[in-house]
């Protein structure tokens, strides 16, 4: 059983290597890790019987804030019925084991199934609404299911279930909270191991986007739904795991430890610790019950209410962390270490793996995008009228117009971002129309936003390998298990091209909100390249942007015409236009004005008075 | 099932509706104004309903209590932040108006405690006595955060729910109580059917306040400010509407609903001094039902969920509640079918 913390030291020093983490404050966080392990095994064997009670409650407590960091810290969504689900576990494994006289391990299949189950469908129902309609219903679903363990005759109403057969390996029995200590540990630290590498994956760096809005994970072909509801399902399983080991640790279940009140102590451990880090979960749970038990220490000599003075405490702590302290305790430590150690990592070279595979682009001159009769109404407001043109292959075609022309809605139309009122998009030769932009997305249509949507503390690399989701596959499970790895190299070697290509190659491990607003637009180019995109769609690339890296931009866009990429371009500056594009389309008040080449374009005369007024 | 007992569980059901209408449209309120979720608004209710329970048994009532000490913590809180933008001058006008004027009702609750007052006057002491727990818990609680994000302010609404539940226990005890009946009599309804008075009382004070409150949210200056401030709080501060004073409007007015709900429920329920929870998370199935900004549609789910809940005791007593709640999934799917999704930035908690 010992050997288990050590095999998890040995993942961590190759976890370390391959994130390509900076080297110098690599060996100090081993050396925490390995400290936090070795101390963890020696307890039971130095450690009274209440202090590894205590700390078999604490593993518990950190596998459902666990689930609810990676829920809310980082996924921006919350549960108030966590403990439901620990509940629903306990109570499955509980009721296969005593009336049905079932091995406690199917149980735990069981459990985690009806928990995975039961999430699944809750999710289904809650998570396409938005805000605040999946926290309050799980207020509400939370009640109902605890107030269910109290009323069903099966799991024996308000008494619950008792004389639960304790866990065995083979015939070693775990009966002894000492023995079933190590499973607890080795489970918290496999799980904090899976969340790790989960994160820093494929469908991690999709989770950690999720805050940034459905529509920039649509932009790169990621359904923000789908990953939510994974996301949902995973922390209620982390949660399932919690309730199956509460109810073979303690060998008895009733329906109070599971409803809110609980939940609500589950998300107290998480935001004291730290929402925004793994690791927050661990103290965050350690800190909930070490105080938990000093005040039913403590509080009975000062009163004799020490009950109800209990939940008063809690709750002004609470209400005082999310007022002061809202990072939790390791949201002081990592500012912390921060101020210390924060020097650029230099760069680790990568082992050169096969790039991820390429479309074939289509032969230059062919049809690529046409808008048909492109009209769009918000009420009575008509901000597209009937708009038709066509963009070929290898050309780069401008989109311009006077404020108010009605060409950001245009954008939005052909993105699929918005709806049509009326009209025909067909992109390489699919009818795009009423399509979701994911598909589109995934189709080869690559987007940026003229109000910039990047991720400000990802880094540079994983907001451009963020771009490439499309063109890979990895799950949550391959993830989590590092089978995704030989993946994961060509994703990050095929950001790390991009991000040469436009220039901040060697400021890839820098967070991408320390960019000025320029380089943000330009790295959501790369992000978009990322994409091995067929057409290239920018929204006013060039804003925000000085002069030479205005020229640099337009060296880039030609270079990708060259390579056969098509370029659709919005933009407000006229020079910049001019000088790249091969067509342009002039917009005003929502209609095609003029469509031709640059210079006949500037030689028109409706053009000119859009522009600048007319003289008559 | 027979017709007869159909009509008196519909009967039933819309009385237990009047008071999730009103508690519906406070919740609303609240939360179109200051984006909090208000989960204690039921407690403030328990409060006003043990509250009137002591007055009838010749007791002080605890709230006194519980209202001094909050006053006292916003008080503190008021002059902290004055003291710490440098406006010392404000702090006069600060203990008058967070230190006098919630005592106003305290000191009228303790004369009214004295024996020999009449009814009448217990039940709108005991009203009054509520109406300033929910804007001293505001100023206190949520004016310093007012620019969380919702999800980090319903996780500190729901917190001080329990905060409020364990001083509920601390002020009031373990033990439930019932009033007086507030009205007696009864209208037969021919055929031998007979509505208690009680009924017709709530399902009155309901229609007559969410007029009042109608009128007040189309035709008063106020109410339109509210209403601004509710569709977009920038711009209402452009024209002058300060949102942290319509803020504290909005939980006067949902704090003195949440008064007139305790008293109406006191005495056809057994109150206790956490009863309240479950009656604000029945209003909230209620304002889902409205979208959380549908004042109409909330009327709408608070009479759903009334009658639903009358037939639900009917079947099983100790379902009822999970059955009430399991109310949310036909609604939560209609809803996702129906939502258009508006992009906005997602919430951050940790920052």
């Amino acid at each position: 059983m010992s050997a288990a913390p050590t095999s998890e030291g040995a993942v961590a020093v190759e976890r370390g290597a391959v994130a390509g983490a900076p080297a110098k404050r690599l060996p100090r966080r081993l050396l925490w890790i390995g400290l936090v392990v070795v101390v963890l095994a020696l307890v039971p064997l130095l450690a009274g019987n209440f202090t590894v009670s205590l700390l078999n409650d604490i593993g518990i407590g950190a596998l459902v804030a666990l689930g609810l960091v990676l829920l809310t810290g980082i996924g921006g969504a919350t549960s108030f019925g966590q403990a439901a689900f620990v509940g629903i576990a306990a109570y499955a494994t509980a009721w296969l084991s005593t009336t049905q006289g079932l091995s406690p391990w199917i149980g735990l299949a069981f459990a985690l199934g009806l928990t995975g189950l039961s999430a699944l469908g809750i999710g289904l129902l809650t998570l396409r609404l938005g805000g605040h309609f999946l926290p309050l219903s799980t207020i509400a679903w939370g009640l109902s299911i605890a107030m269910l363990f109290g009323n069903v005759d099966a799991l024996g109403r308000h008494t619950g279930l008792s004389n639960i057969p304790a866990l065995t390996i083979g015939t070693f029995s775990l009966a002894d909270p000492r023995a079933i200590y190590y499973l607890i540990w080795v489970l918290v630290g496999l799980a904090i191991l899976f969340s790790h590498n989960l994160l820093q994956s494929r469908p991690g760096r999709a989770i950690r986007s999720l805050r940034g809005g459905a529509i920039l994970l649509a932009s790169v072909g990621a359904d923000a739904y789908r990953v939510r509801l994974t996301l949902f399902v995973t922390a209620a399983l982390f949660a399932g795991l919690a309730g199956w080991l509460y109810a073979h640790m303690n060998r008895f279940v009733s329906p109070s430890p599971f409803d809110v009140r609980a939940s609500i102590e589950y998300l107290l451990m998480a935001v004291a610790g730290g929402l925004g880090h793994l690791t927050g979960a661990l103290v965050g749970s350690a800190l909930v019950l070490i105080l938990k038990n000093g005040l039913q220490d403590v509080l009975p000599l000062l009163t004799q209410r020490a009950g109800q003075l209990e939940a008063v405490a809690f709750a002004t702590l609470f209400i005082l962390l999310l007022h002061f302290a809202r990072g939790g305790l390791m949201g002081f430590v990592r500012r912390w270490t921060h101020r210390r150690a924060r020097t650029q990592a230099p760069r680790q070279p990568m082992a050169a793996v096969a790039p991820l595979p390429h479309r074939t682009l289509p032969e230059r001159g062919s049809l690529v995008l046409s808008v048909t009769g492109a009209v769009k109404r918000f009420g009575g407001l008509v901000a597209v009228n009937d708009v038709s043109f066509e963009v070929k292959a290898g050309e780069i075609m401008g989109l311009i117009g006077p404020n108010g022309a009605g060409k950001s809605t245009m954008f939005n139309l052909l993105t699929c971002t918005l709806p049509m009122t009326a009209g025909q998009v067909r992109f390489l030769g699919h009818d795009i129309g009423g399509m979701p932009q994911r598909k589109v997305a995934r189709l080869g249509l690559a987007r940026t936003f003229q109000h910039v949507k990047l991720r400000p503390h990802m880094t540079l690399l994983d907001n451009v390998a963020l771009g490439a989701h499309a063109r890979t596959t990895a799950g949550v499970l391959k993830a989590g298990l590092r089978l995704d790895r030989a993946e994961e190299r060509q994703i990050l070697q095929e950001a790390q091209r991009q991000l040469d290509r436009i220039g901040l190659g060697d400021r890839a491990h820098e967070l991408a909100g320390s960019l000025p607003l320029g380089t943000q637009r330009i790295l959501e180019i790369a992000r978009a390249l990322a994409a091995d995109p067929v057409l290239l769609v920018l929204d006013e690339p060039a804003a925000g942007l000085r002069r030479k890296e205005k020229m640099a931009l337009g060296d880039l866009l030609r270079k990708l015409r060259e390579e056969g990429v098509t370029i659709l371009i919005v933009e407000h500056d006229m020079d910049f236009v001019m000088k790249l594009v091969d067509r342009l389309v002039v917009m005003n008040f929502g209609s095609k004005l003029v469509e031709g080449v640059p210079s006949a374009v500037r030689a028109d005369a409706r053009v000119q008075a859009a522009y600048l007024g007319s003289v008559v | 099932m027979t017709p007869d007992v159909a009509l008196i569980l519909g009967i039933d059901g819309l009385a237990n509706g009047a008071v999730y209408l009103l508690a519906g449209l406070g919740l609303v309120l609240i939360f179109s104004v200051t984006r909090v979720v208000f989960v204690p608004f039921g407690d403030v209710a328990a409060f006003a309903a043990l509250t009137l329970a002591a007055f009838e048994t010749g007791r002080v009532p605890p709230t006194i209590g519980l209202v001094l000490v909050l006053t006292a913590l916003a008080l503190a809180t008021e002059i902290g932040s004055l003291v710490r933008r440098g406006e010392t001058a404000r702090i006069p006008r600060a203990l008058l108006g967070w230190g006098v004027l919630p005592l106003v009702p305290c000191l009228l609750a303790w004369l009214a405690s004295r024996p020999g007052v009449p009814a009448p006057v217990h039940i709108a002491t005991a009203v009054l006595l509520v109406v300033p727990i929910a804007p001293l818990l505001s100023r206190v609680v949520f004016q310093p955060i007012a620019d969380a994000s919702v999800l980090v302010l319903l996780i500190v609404s729901l917190a001080l729910h329990f905060l409020l539940s364990g001083l509920g226990l601390l002020f009031f005890g373990p033990e439930g109580s019932r009033t007086q009946p507030l009205a007696s009599g009864s209208l037969p309804l021919g055929d031998g059917f007979t509505v208690s008075g009680q009924v017709i009382l709530m399902v009155a004070s309901a229609i007559v306040l969410s007029g009042l409150f109608f009128l007040v949210f189309e035709r008063t200056i106020a109410g339109k400010a509210l209403r601004a401030t509710a569709v977009n709080r920038v711009g209402a501060r452009l024209v002058g509407i300060r949102p942290a004073r319509t803020a504290l409007l909005a939980y006067g007015c949902a704090s003195l609903l949440a008064g007139l709900i305790g008293v109406l429920i006191a005495p056809v329920t057994t109150m206790y001094y956490d009863s309240g929870f479950i009656i604000g998370l029945k209003a909230f199935v209620a304002a889902i039902i409205g979208g959380l900004v549908s004042y109409p549609m909330t009327a709408i789910g608070a009479l759903a969920v009334g009658v639903v809940e009358s037939f639900a005791s009917f079947w099983s007593g100790a379902l009822k509640d999970v059955i009430v709640f399991s109310l949310l999934i036909p609604v939560l799917m209609l809803r996702s079918f129906l939502s258009v999704h508006a992009e906005e930035e997602e919430e951050e908690v940790d920052q």
